[in-house]
């Protein structure tokens, strides 16, 4: 097994020195007034993540998100000058919520020059503006002008729309970001357009998914199958490159032989036969640009940095050039929504697409087996049967992650009762 | 009942009716609803014809695949999509898929 440079405290956790190394404990993901502190201190503070610039292709482009966890959804808009807005999916009127298609339960997409309130008639431009009220002259001193939708705060970084549902977000979208992720900028996310798309409606808190992707301690004994027909070995073990945080978000970068160098008998035959699979497609589209930000720690043979982009986006970049991206949207303390993207270059031959298929079903075949531990998971920390679990050095960002909510929501409490003393 | 490939594959023809499914949704409700038994047959049929049938798919622009090679790349991704059963779990599902679920909402088509 490769070793890697560890930094010179010995383990990544104790060079974080702030995380310490202490049992933690998991009520953060099984209590529903934990759910409920979360619901305000963060995904209504927070800069979320709810598309991408391809999202809306051309002016007058829209779409809906609904953020269950803040009880709202938003309309994401691209104006006739094209820029991006987003706004409360709610009639200024009585309330309604304003776009939806078959069921006001579901989010919907499209293409629009105006929105018309399916209730009462009301009509708004894709900039929010209040262009018609009907009967207008049946209401006391109303002015139009005054009647526009509510916007919501939204930025975009590298194509990634995020929103922040706070008044007046207590930072802009790039300081939020920091400079590991903010690093980013530039690197050529919108050459990847074609797109694989999946969700789930999981039985999990939605921290408990994400700690099943931050780290690779798991892989050997749960995706023993995932090193190929003859190197199974559910003892082998995993080790991350390279760990890095800043701020609440995190990275972790790992290295490896690339799985197209491998010799064919350790691969699946249809592996072989497709040039594709858990890394992506093996003849990559090259990129003539520069690719700023990715593996940060400079680790040789770099392979994915999986970078954790808080509170709930995580971004995958391959070696292969292409990349993923998932985002986790609770819908309770022990249920919440997952949703997968995955993106490549477009596929120019029959033989390209089919590389990306087989790279796409091979990314569920083995999310399912992420998945399949997770109501598994939620049931045993549910029990309380311990207090605290011990997490291991390939474990850090888990650690991380739970701290940086714990302190994300001490935060915004602290801020709160501060502010109504 | 004409035929849904093209004549040079003919073999794989009896297949066709079941296979050439072009949304994944599709594909994968047909995966678990097969016997291995099943399964196995269509794998050892397409395996050795894929490279081929690859090639020919490739002779055309893939926007303006015709019917019968855009049929036989639908066959392909059902060939790659029990290739997991058959090389990897022996079984329609991923071991300990457990009551997991993941649905492909979006796709690009053919």
């Amino acid at each position: 097994m490769t070793s890697f440079p560890r930094p010179a405290e010995g383990t990544w956790t104790e060079h974080y020195s702030e995380l310490g190394t202490a049992p933690i404990s998991f009520q953060d993901s099984i209590s529903p007034e934990f759910y409920r502190r979360e619901q305000d201190a963060i995904f209504r503070q927070a800069w979320l993540n709810v598309g991408r610039i391809e999202d809306l292709p051309k002016k007058g482009s829209w779409f809906t998100k609904d953020i269950v966890a803040a009880r709202t959804s938003v309309i994401v808009t691209r104006g006739p000058d094209d820029s991006v807005k987003a706004f409360h999916n709610v009639c200024r009127h009585r309330g309604n919520k304003l776009v939806w298609d078959t069921k006001p339960t579901q989010e919907a997409q499209g293409f629009a020059r105006q929105f018309v309130c399916k209730y009462h008639g009301w009509r708004y431009g894709l900039d929010g503006s209040c262009t018609y009220v009907h009967q207008e002259n049946e209401f006391f001193d109303v002015d139009k002008d005054k009647l526009g939708l509510a916007e919501v705060q939204c930025e975009v970084f590298a194509g990634f729309i995020f929103v922040c549902l706070a008044r007046q977000p207590q930072q802009t979208l790039r300081d939020f970001l920091g400079p590991m992720v903010g690093a980013l900028e530039g690197y050529p996310f919108e050459l990847m357009t074609e797109r694989y798309s999946f969700r789930a409606e999981n039985n999990s808190n939605w921290k408990v998914f994400i700690d099943a992707f931050q780290e690779y301690y798991h892989v050997p004994p749960l995706h023993t199958y995932q090193l190929g027909p003859n190197n199974r070995d559910p003892n082998a073990e995993f080790e991350g490159a390279h760990y890095q945080l800043d701020g609440p978000h995190r990275v972790v970068t790992t290295s490896g032989s690339q799985k197209h160098k491998w010799p064919v008998e350790t691969m699946y035959p249809t592996e072989v036969l497709l040039r594709s699979g858990n890394m992506g497609p093996w003849d990559a589209t090259e990129f003539d640009s520069e690719l700023p930000g990715i593996n940060p720690g400079g680790v040789k043979r770099w392979g994915i940095d999986n970078f954790q982009i808080f509170p709930n986006l995580e971004v995958l970049i391959y070696e292969r050039n292409w990349y993923l991206s998932y985002r986790f949207w609770p819908t309770s303390h022990n249920t919440h929504v997952f949703e997968a993207d995955l993106w490549f270059t477009p596929a120019r031959t029959a033989r390209e697409r089919l590389a990306r298929e087989y790279a796409a079903i091979t990314v569920k075949e083995y999310a399912l087996q992420d998945a399949g531990t997770l109501d598994g998971t939620q049931l045993g920390l549910e029990s309380e049967a311990f207090d605290e679990y011990p997490l291991n050095d390939q474990e850090i960002l888990v650690r991380h992650f739970h701290k940086s909510v714990g302190d994300w929501v001490a935060a915004h409490e602290g801020t709160a009762a501060g502010a109504s003393r | 009942m004409s035929a849904l490939l093209p004549a040079e594959f003919a073999d794989l023809e009896p297949y066709a009716a079941d296979w050439c499914l072009a949304a994944e949704p599709d594909r994968w409700a047909k995966r678990l609803d097969s016997t291995m038994e099943e399964m196995k047959a269509f794998y050892d049929v397409c395996f050795p014809r894929a490279e081929e049938a690859i090639a020919y798919c490739d002779k055309f622009d893939l926007d303006d695949l015709p019917d019968d090679a855009k049929n036989l790349l639908h066959l392909l991704f059902s060939f790659a999509l029990v290739s997991y059963p058959i090389e990897v779990w022996n079984q329609p599902l991923p071991i300990d898929t457990g009551s997991a679920r993941l649905d492909r909402i979006r796709e690009p088509r053919l």
